[in-house]
C-alpha cells in the first residue's frame, strides 16, 4: 500500500509492476483476449484453408468424384487456349475500366455539388444513395431488362428524337452497356464517402485561392483534387476489387447465360459454369487463382502509382 | 442575403445538421443551376423504380403501351396472383428470406462484437499480427474460397441447408463489421474500462455491462448493412440451395424468367416491388447510420 502511494506521488515515476505480477497478468489478459477471438480463430479456419486448398485445386484435375489428379501447370495453359475465359476476361475488363471511372466521376462531381451547403442535403442524398443499395438485387436487374428491352422505357424515350427501337439487352453490341449504365446508377456509395472527405478541406483554402485569382478549374485542379486523393484513392481501390468480381448482372441478365453471344459473361460467371455447371473444379480454382492476381497486380498497380497522385501530407 | 465568412448558414437554425458552411462565392443564380442538376439526375435516377411501381399495379397490356406512371386502369390482381404464381407460394420464399437475415444478423453481431473487442479494447500476445491478417480478409475476393468451401459444405453433408449461408456469420468471417465495431469502440473512453477494473469487473463483465451498451450505432449500423446484403444476395443461395421450397426471394423472383410467358410482367414487377420494399423500408429508417457507416469503412 505504502509503494502505490509513494509511486502516486511522485510524478512522471510511475513504478512498472513486479515481472511476475505482469506476467501472471499478462497470461489473463492473453486468455481473454483469445476467449474473445475464439469465433473469429475458428472462422479464420474457414478462410484460410479454403484458400491454400484451393491453390492446390488449381493444379489439379478435380470433378468432385474422383480424387484430384495433379495435372501442374495444365490448367493455366488450357486457360489460354479457352476462347471463352479470354471473352470473358475481355467483358470483365471493359466493364470493370469503363464504369468504374465513370461512376466515380459520377460520384465526385454530384458529391460537390451537394457539398456547397445546399437546402434539402438529406433528400438529394438519400435519393442519390438508395439505388447503389438496390443495384445488386435480382429484381432491379430485372427491372433492366425491361427498361432496355424493345418495349422499354429508354426505347420510348429515344422515339420522341426518331431514335429507332433497339434491343439493348438482346443485342451483343449492346447488351454490356447497360449493365455498365446499371453499375454508374449506383454511385450513390463512393458519392457518400467523397461527400465525407469534401467536407474535410478547409474553406478558406478556396477563398485564399480565389483572392489570388484562380479559377473555378484551377481550384478543382490544385486543391480538391490533391485533399481529396487519398479518398479517391481508396473508392478506386474498392471499386476496381468489387468490378472484377460482378457476377449477378451478368447472370439474371440472360438467365445465367452470359449471352447475348457471350457478351455479358462476366469471369465469375464463367467461373462457376465451370465449378458448378461443368464440375470442372480444377479449372475453376485455376481461374479464381488467376483473377486473384490480376485484381493483386491492379491494386499493387494502384498503390504503386500513389505516390505519384495520392497526397497524403496534410 | 450576401452571405459573410463571419455568419456561415450552417450556423442558421433553419439548416439542418448536415449543412454545412456555404462554399465561397454562390450566389442566387448558382444555387438554382445547382438545385435544376440535382433535380434533373435524381429525377432520371428514380425514374426506372417510379415506373417498376407503377407497372406492377398496370394490366399486363398496358405495361409498355401506357408511359404514364399513373396507371390509367389499375390491376391489384398482379400482387395477388403474383403471390402464388410459382410453385410455392410467396410467403415461404418470404419465411425463408426473413429467417435467413434475422439469424445472420444475430451471428454478426455477436461474433463481430466479441472480435472487436478483443481487438480495439484487449491487449495480447499477436494482436497486431491478428488484426493484420483480419485487414487482409477485407481486400480479399472471395471467389478464391469459393470452391474449397463448396466442397467442405457438400463433404458435412450442408448442401440444401441454410448452413453454408449462416455459420460463416457466426465465426466473424465479415471483417468489415468487426473492423466498423473496432472503429468505434476505440472511440470510447479507456476510462470506461479502467473503472469496470477498479469495481471489479472482468473483461466479459466489462464487455457485456459497459461497452455493449454504448455500441449501439456501431450493431445499429452492421444490422442494417447485413439486412441489405443478406437480403440481396443472389449467389450463396443460388450455389447452396436447390430445393425450391428454401428458396430465398431473389432465387424465387428470378425463376419468373424461367417460366417466362408473354403475360406475366405485371406479376414479376409485383414481387419485385414486394422484395425491395424492405430495403427501402430500412434505408429510410436507418439512414443515419448507413450514411455514417458508409463514411467511416467504406462499406457498400
Amino acid at each position: 500500500m505504502s509503494v502505490d502511494t509513494e509511486s502516486a506521488v511522485m510524478p512522471g515515476a510511475v513504478a512498472p509492476p513486479a515481472p511476475q505480477v505482469k506476467r501472471r497478468r499478462g497470461a489473463r489478459k492473453d486468455r481473454a483476449g483469445y476467449l474473445f477471438l475464439l469465433p473469429w480463430f475458428i472462422g479464420m479456419l474457414f478462410t484460410i484453408v479454403p484458400f491454400f486448398a484451393s491453390l492446390y485445386l488449381a493444379f489439379t484435375d478435380y470433378n468432385l468424384l474422383n480424387a484430384p489428379k495433379w495435372i501442374g501447370l495444365e490448367n493455366f495453359t488450357a486457360m489460354f487456349r479457352d476462347p471463352v475465359l479470354l471473352k470473358s476476361l475481355q467483358v470483365t475488363f471493359i466493364y470493370t475500366f469503363v464504369s468504374v471511372p465513370l461512376s466515380l466521376a459520377a460520384a465526385l462531381g454530384v458529391a460537390m455539388i451537394l457539398n456547397r451547403g445546399i437546402k434539402g442535403l438529406p433528400w438529394y442524398r438519400a435519393v442519390f444513395y438508395l439505388p447503389s443499395l438496390l443495384g445488386a438485387s435480382v429484381a432491379v436487374v430485372l427491372l433492366w431488362r425491361y427498361v432496355f428491352g424493345l418495349d422499354g422505357i429508354v426505347n420510348a424515350f429515344l422515339g420522341w428524337f426518331g431514335v429507332p427501337a433497339v434491343s439493348w439487352t438482346s443485342d451483343p453490341d449492346y447488351a454490356l452497356t447497360t449493365l455498365i449504365i446499371l453499375h454508374i446508377w449506383t454511385f450513390g456509395s463512393p458519392m457518400v464517402i467523397f461527400l465525407a472527405g469534401l467536407r474535410q478541406i478547409p474553406v478558406m483554402y478556396y477563398e485564399a485561392a480565389a483572392v489570388d485569382g484562380a479559377s473555378k478549374w484551377r481550384r478543382f485542379r490544385s486543391i480538391t483534387l490533391p485533399l481529396l486523393s487519398p479518398i479517391i484513392f481508396f473508392n478506386l481501390i474498392q471499386s476496381l476489387i468489387a468490378s472484377f468480381q460482378t457476377f449477378t448482372q451478368g447472370f439474371v441478365m440472360n438467365n445465367g447465360g452470359g449471352g447475348p453471344a457471350n457478351s455479358t459473361l462476366f469471369y465469375n460467371l464463367y467461373l462457376y459454369q465451370q465449378g458448378f455447371n461443368q464440375f470442372n473444379m480444377g479449372y475453376a480454382s485455376a481461374m479464381a487463382w488467376t483473377l486473384l492476381v490480376i485484381i493483386a497486380v491492379f491494386t499493387a498497380l494502384t498503390f504503386f502509382t500513389a505516390k505519384y497522385w495520392v497526397n497524403y501530407d496534410s | 442575403m450576401s452571405s459573410t465568412l463571419q455568419t456561415p448558414r450552417a450556423a442558421k437554425p433553419d439548416e439542418d445538421a448536415d449543412a454545412h458552411i456555404e462554399r465561397f462565392g454562390s450566389t442566387r443564380k448558382s444555387r438554382f443551376t445547382r438545385h435544376m442538376i440535382l433535380c434533373v439526375i435524381g429525377l432520371v435516377m428514380m425514374y426506372p423504380l417510379l415506373w417498376l411501381v407503377s407497372s406492377s399495379v398496370k394490366p399486363n397490356g398496358l405495361i409498355f403501351s401506357d408511359l404514364s406512371l399513373w396507371p390509367a386502369e389499375w390491376s391489384p390482381s398482379n400482387y395477388t396472383e403474383g403471390w402464388t404464381a410459382l410453385e410455392w407460394d410467396f410467403s415461404v420464399y418470404f419465411t425463408n428470406s426473413i429467417v435467413i437475415v434475422v439469424l445472420s444478423i444475430i451471428g454478426n453481431l455477436f461474433s463481430c462484437s466479441l472480435a472487436a473487442y478483443g481487438f480495439a479494447r484487449l491487449n495480447f500476445t499477436g494482436r497486431k499480427l491478428f488484426f493484420a491478417l483480419m485487414l487482409g480478409t477485407m481486400m480479399l475476393p472471395g471467389h478464391v474460397l469459393l470452391i474449397p468451401q463448396y466442397i467442405l459444405f457438400a463433404k458435412l453433408g450442408w448442401l440444401n441447408t441454410y448452413y453454408p449461408l449462416l455459420v460463416p456469420n457466426f465465426l466473424a468471417t465479415n471483417a468489415f463489421y468487426i473492423f466498423l465495431m473496432v472503429q468505434f469502440m476505440r472511440s470510447l473512453p479507456q476510462e470506461l474500462d479502467d473503472a469496470a477494473r477498479i469495481d471489479g469487473c472482468g473483461p466479459f463483465r466489462t464487455f457485456w455491462s459497459i461497452i455493449l451498451p454504448l455500441c449501439r450505432p456501431a450493431f445499429a449500423t452492421t444490422a442494417i448493412f447485413t439486412f441489405i446484403s443478406v437480403w440481396n444476395e443472389f449467389f450463396g443461395p443460388l450455389l447452396y440451395l436447390t430445393d425450391p421450397e428454401l428458396y430465398t426471394v431473389p432465387l424465387a423472383l428470378r425463376q419468373f424468367i424461367d417460366s417466362e410467358g408473354q403475360s406475366q410482367w405485371g406479376q414479376m414487377f409485383a414481387m419485385s416491388v414486394l422484395s425491395l420494399a424492405p430495403i427501402v423500408g430500412f434505408f429510410i429508417a436507418g439512414q443515419k447510420y448507413l450514411v455514417k457507416g458508409i463514411a467511416t469503412t467504406g462499406l457498400k
